[in-house]
């Protein structure tokens, strides 16, 4: 008899337990994340005030990016929308599915200028030495940040929480929330990459 | 008090559904008409019926009160005669309607031959419309509007490059999804000259609800024309803000996904604008075409139509003006 009620309870606990889980994360979805559709202009225009190694290669990103906490990486509504970017500027009419092409993959395990958002939105907005042409006068600098975030994210070791939209169209490499870089990262033959880059 | 006044203005506002230039129930092009006829005459045939069904109900309920102690002694016959007539009645009315809705579904069906071909392409979202080549001339390309010669039979082949959408423009025709992968068509034929609204109407996206279409009934002679001027280059402007807008065009990403017709633009991603100062809506019936509405539309698409395929891109506010007089220029 004892028993009985002790599973009885057991199974009401239980019971409460995944109606509590379900309430919360009703509660949760209730608090959608915000979606800024237009960035201030001030805040835009100071989002352009990278301060750059000498050599062209990471540095510091300017103090309001941290301040309205660094949505470009982690965010997954600005994610999406660096990923419709890089549609919308042909990026992959060099870059492909992110695994290069004419110009070079981001997939493969090596960035040239460094994995860091300054440096990707430095190589966005000022082009970079050997074809990779400036997109200062075509992307409004939030666009930038959002397509440096997309960039970045596809070319990660490890799958941020936050992803992009699926695809509509077929799936050529891994998806963006699995670390397709990681999947992919091919060493090359040796010496190609001598000074550059950690294997992950 | 305030129920009282406010019925008959509810009543007026429901009943102007029925008429304007967007309803299935003031039908101006020969399939819809015949749809109406169908709908007029089932909810006509349903409406008697139903009249006489509470009148037989009321019947009942008075007469039972009245009789209960003389109802075993009564007679079945007028009974079964009175179910057996109810029966009849029924497999002769619904057969009935069966038949007419059968002869409206071939009646709105296409006929073999057509005086016209468009191609309709459903996007996220926006109507993308094809004319084909004819004896007339070459084909052309425009957006969100619809030209059609009245009183002619014309095949809509219906696209769509993305997800499913559906076409409806009730005052002419039913409905008919646009479906990826696959090709429906659709009659269409006005009867009377006007301009007659449509709206996707199967659920596309965050913005289905600004995804509407005009279709504008003319005569042969006007559509001839329009068509006419829509086969045409654009042509240049000497005047110079208008020359600086089109070369700020070419230079910025506009022309990566628009194109306009005898310029070096030649994007395939977005509406053709060769003629977009004609047409009398941007945005898939945003806004009306006027200057004001084109440069706030390229000054911030994504605050307008939030999730929509245009970036917002960086212009310095002159060249933004030059821009939209460019785009106004476009007739």
């Amino acid at each position: 008899m004892a028993e009985k009620v002790s599973s009885s309870s057991k199974a009401v606990f239980a019971l409460a337990g995944v109606l509590f889980l379900a309430a919360s994360g009703a509660i949760l979805g209730w608090f959608r994340q915000p979606r800024e559709l237009r960035l201030d202009p001030p805040l835009s225009a100071n989002l352009d005030r990278i301060k750059l190694m000498p050599n062209g290669i990471s540095g510091s990103p300017p103090e309001s990016y941290f301040a309205i906490g660094k949505p470009y990486e982690s965010d997954a509504w600005n994610l999406s929308q660096g990923k419709r970017l890089y549609a919308w500027f042909g990026c992959g009419s060099c870059h492909g599915d992110g695994r290069g092409g004419v110009g070079p993959s981001f997939l493969d395990g090596w960035w040239l200028y460094g994995p860091e958002m300054v440096s990707i939105v430095a190589s966005i907005r000022d082009g970079r030495p050997h074809g990779m042409p400036a997109f200062r006068d075509r992307m409004t600098s939030e666009q930038i940040w959002q397509l440096a975030g997309y960039v970045q994210t596809i070319g990660s070791y490890k799958p941020k929480v936050a992803a992009p939209s699926r695809n509509d169209d077929r799936q050529t490499r891994p998806a963006e929330n699995r670390g397709p870089a990681k999947i992919l990262f091919d060493e090359g033959p040796a010496g190609v990459h001598p000074d550059q880059g950690p294997t992950p | 008090m305030k129920t009282h006044r406010a019925l008959p203005l509810s009543v007026l506002v429901l009943a102007s559904g029925c008429g304007g230039y967007q309803s299935a129930l003031g039908a101006k092009g020969a399939p819809a008409i015949h749809v109406e006829h169908l709908i007029v005459g089932i909810v006509a045939v349903c409406t008697v019926i139903w009249i006489l069904v509470m009148m037989m109900l009321v019947l009942a309920l008075v007469r039972a009160r009245r009789s209960v102690a003389s109802q075993a002694t009564g007679s079945e016959k007028p009974l079964t005669v009175a179910v057996s007539a109810a029966i009849a009645a029924t497999v002769v009315i619904i057969a009935g309607m069966t038949i007419a809705s059968f002869y409206t579904t071939r009646n709105i069906g296409l006929p073999d031959s057509t005086a016209l071909t468009i191609t309709v392409r459903g996007q996220q979202w926006w109507w993308q419309v094809f004319y084909a080549d004819s004896p007339a001339g070459p084909g052309f390309q425009t957006a969100n509007e619809i030209h059609i010669p009245v009183g002619r039979d014309v095949r809509l082949r219906l696209e769509s490059p993305d997800v499913i959408h559906s076409f409806w423009v009730p005052s002419l025709a039913g409905k008919q999804d646009l479906v990826p992968g696959r090709t429906n068509s659709l009659l269409l034929r006005a009867e009377k000259p006007g301009v007659y609204r449509g709206q996707c109407a199967e659920f596309c996206g965050l913005q289905h609800s600004h995804m509407a279409i005009l279709v504008i009934a003319e005569t042969q002679a006007a559509f001839e024309g329009w068509a006419a001027t829509q086969r045409l280059d654009a042509a240049g402007s000497a005047d110079p803000d208008i020359a600086a807008g089109q070369a700020s065009f070419m230079a910025k990403p506009c022309a990566a996904c628009h194109t306009v017709r005898g310029t070096p633009a030649g994007g395939t991603t977005g509406p053709d604008l060769t003629h977009v100062g004609g047409r009398r809506t941007i945005a898939a019936g945003l806004l009306e075409t006027t200057r004001g509405s084109l440069a706030a539309w390229i000054a911030d698409p994504q605050t307008l139509k939030p999730g929509n395929n245009m970036p917002m891109v960086p212009l310095t506010s002159i060249e933004l003006r030059n821009i939209s007089a460019y785009m106004e220029s476009l007739k």
